[in-house]
């Protein structure tokens, strides 16, 4: 599925967030966004989502969605919202109950998704009983039980610590391998963006404003390879360039708020 | 395995100190039998006190006549009907206050207008003491139950409006947000986000409320009631029965202690996944 951003603006209040953005992401790629801490990547993703209004400017998709697919365009949480309350194939459950599904493709899909990140051992267990990276693992689950068109991740490893994190990003090649899902990947982490992207978005400091989009030629697979190296520390000293100083004055920002 | 990662001179170099232990105290240690022990020295001193003659027997009976009183009301059957009929109070009034209280609340919780409205009027109504307002319900309604019903209910309503509206705000909006993007309809966003992420509020609600209904109806029962364990303790105090008078204290801080607890085991079995 292809989603088309056209000239969107958006102000909470009179704080402006986002200014004139104007992003196509492709068919079956990974679309990173990059930019300083509160430049509007959040607020881009649930505008792309369907759950924040923008102020101005039109989101629109394009293109086919998979077979038995719920919910076209599915997001991957930064802090997973997973249902403390629920066990782990309970929270899955949740998002599959009020589709008019039989019994059986409801159970279907819930094992199908918990093995692919493999969590049937642990489908009883409540969420409070597992680690960060399970749970996060659990919130991918959640997300390939309703076969989505596109994945909108937003900083999906930023809670988690760097082992756990290098673990996650084998998940999502892997994700990526088998199954082309378009996605915009919002990060601040140059790396992710490094090892998981096709193309990198630069946003400005805010309000966030499009500085520009970097392509990433290695494919995905070989970008461990030593002769993809040179290539990524290239596009790597491109995108610190880009993003140093806008992050330093972001940094340096007293919130009148 | 011995570190071998630095050079031979260097890992036997300077006389060694050992590094004294200084984190102790500080720590809460648990004593599972003191608390016990001080309520039994607690009860011995009291009955020797009246066994040496240093206290009157009307003024603080021993225990052991407290406990006498409180077989004698078991027997005889005053006990009974007076705890059925508090119990009685308790119930309606409560349960009363209660469902009202969340039904307001919940509206006050998820609706920006009912909020609006609500929240002054909550704030205006909530520091009246309740009891207070019994000489009105009894004009109202008798002298009979239905007063003791509204007294109890009005003062369980307030604090349950409270707690339910705030515990539906202390529900995580990343959840109810989650629930959106995978398009849950509102109704089942409600059911399965926003009432479980509200209980455990809710549910502590039931215990400040509970208090409540406990103190109140003892009010209520001393100003106008035949039956019941207030109106027991106050004619108890006329006729200056204080071994009665007590066994009813008793009665009534047991009747807490048991609501105490089955709330505590309502919430674990609720809130396992806390
Ligand atoms: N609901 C809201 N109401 C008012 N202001 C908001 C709201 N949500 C976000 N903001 C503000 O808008 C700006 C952009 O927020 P947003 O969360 O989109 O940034 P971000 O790029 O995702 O930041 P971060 O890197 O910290 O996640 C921030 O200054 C934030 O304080
Ligand atoms: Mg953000």
């Amino acid at each position: 599925m292809r989603l088309i951003i056209k000239d969107l603006c958006h102000r909470y209040d009179d704080l402006v967030v986002l200014d004139g953005i104007d992003l196509t992401v492709q068919e079956g790629e990974v679309l990173a966004v990059i930019g300083p801490s509160g430049c509007g990547k959040s607020t881009l993703l649930g505008i792309a989502g369907g759950i924040v209004a923008p102020t101005s400017g039109t989101i629109a998709v394009a293109g086919e969605v998979p077979d038995g697919c719920l919910n076209p365009i599915t997001f991957i949480f930064q802090d997973f919202a997973l249902l403390p309350w629920r066990s782990v194939e309970d929270n899955l459950s949740l998002v599959l109950e009020h589709h008019p599904l039989s019994a059986a493709e409801r159970r279907e899909r819930i094992e199908s998704g918990l093995r692919r990140m493999g969590l049937w051992d642990f489908r009883k267990a409540l969420p409070k009983q597992l680690s960060g990276g399970m749970r996060q693992r659990v919130g991918i689950a959640r997300a390939l039980a309703v076969r989505p068109a596109m994945l909108l991740l937003d900083e999906p490893l930023s809670a988690l610590d760097a082992q756990t994190r290098e673990l996650l990003m084998e998940d999502f090649l892997s994700l990526w391998q088998r199954e082309r899902t378009t996605a915009l990947y919002v990060t601040h982490n140059l790396d992710e963006a490094l090892r998981l992207a096709d193309r990198v978005v630069v946003l400005s400091r805010r309000p966030g404003r499009l500085r520009e989009i970097v392509t990433i030629e290695e494919p995905r697979d070989q970008r461990l390879e030593p002769s993809a190296q040179a290539h990524l520390a290239e596009v790597r000293d491109r995108l610190w360039h880009l993003i140093r100083a806008e992050a330093q004055l972001a940094d340096r920002e007293i919130a009148d708020a | 395995m011995p570190d071998t990662s630095l050079p031979m001179t260097e890992r036997s170099a300077v006389p060694s100190q050992p590094v004294r232990f200084r984190g102790g105290g500080f720590t809460v240690k648990g004593h599972r039998w003191a608390a016990l022990l001080a309520f039994v020295v607690l009860i011995a001193v009291w009955e020797s006190t009246n066994r040496f003659g240093l206290v009157s027997e009307l003024f603080l009976p021993p225990p052991s006549a407290v406990a006498s009183a409180l077989a004698a009301m078991a027997q005889d059957g005053s006990l009974w009907q007076h705890l059925k009929a508090s119990l009685m109070r308790i119930g309606v009034g409560w349960v009363m206050g209660t469902v009202a209280g969340m039904a307001v609340g919940f509206a006050m919780g998820i609706g920006s207008v009912a909020r609006a409205v609500g929240v002054p009027l909550v704030s205006a109504f909530f520091p009246i003491p309740k009891i207070a307002l019994l000489p009105l319900f009894i004009l109202w309604f008798g002298i009979g139950e239905p007063s003791k019903f509204a007294t109890i209910g009005f003062g369980v309503f307030f604090p349950t409006v409270i707690a339910t509206y705030s515990a539906i705000d202390s529900v995580p909006r990343n959840l109810i947000r989650m629930a959106q993007s995978f398009g849950l309809p509102w109704a089942s966003i409600l059911r399965k986000i926003v009432l479980p992420g509200a209980l455990p509020g809710i549910l502590a609600g039931f215990r400040i409320t509970a208090s409540i209904a406990l103190i109140l109806v003892v009010a209520a029962e001393m100003i106008g009631a035949e039956y019941g364990i207030g109106a027991f303790v106050l004619t108890a105090g006329n006729l200056m029965l204080t071994d009665q008078l007590l066994a009813g204290v008793l009665v009534l801080s047991l009747l807490g202690l048991t609501i105490g607890t089955v709330l505590s085991i309502l919430e674990r079995r609720l809130l396992k996944w806390r």
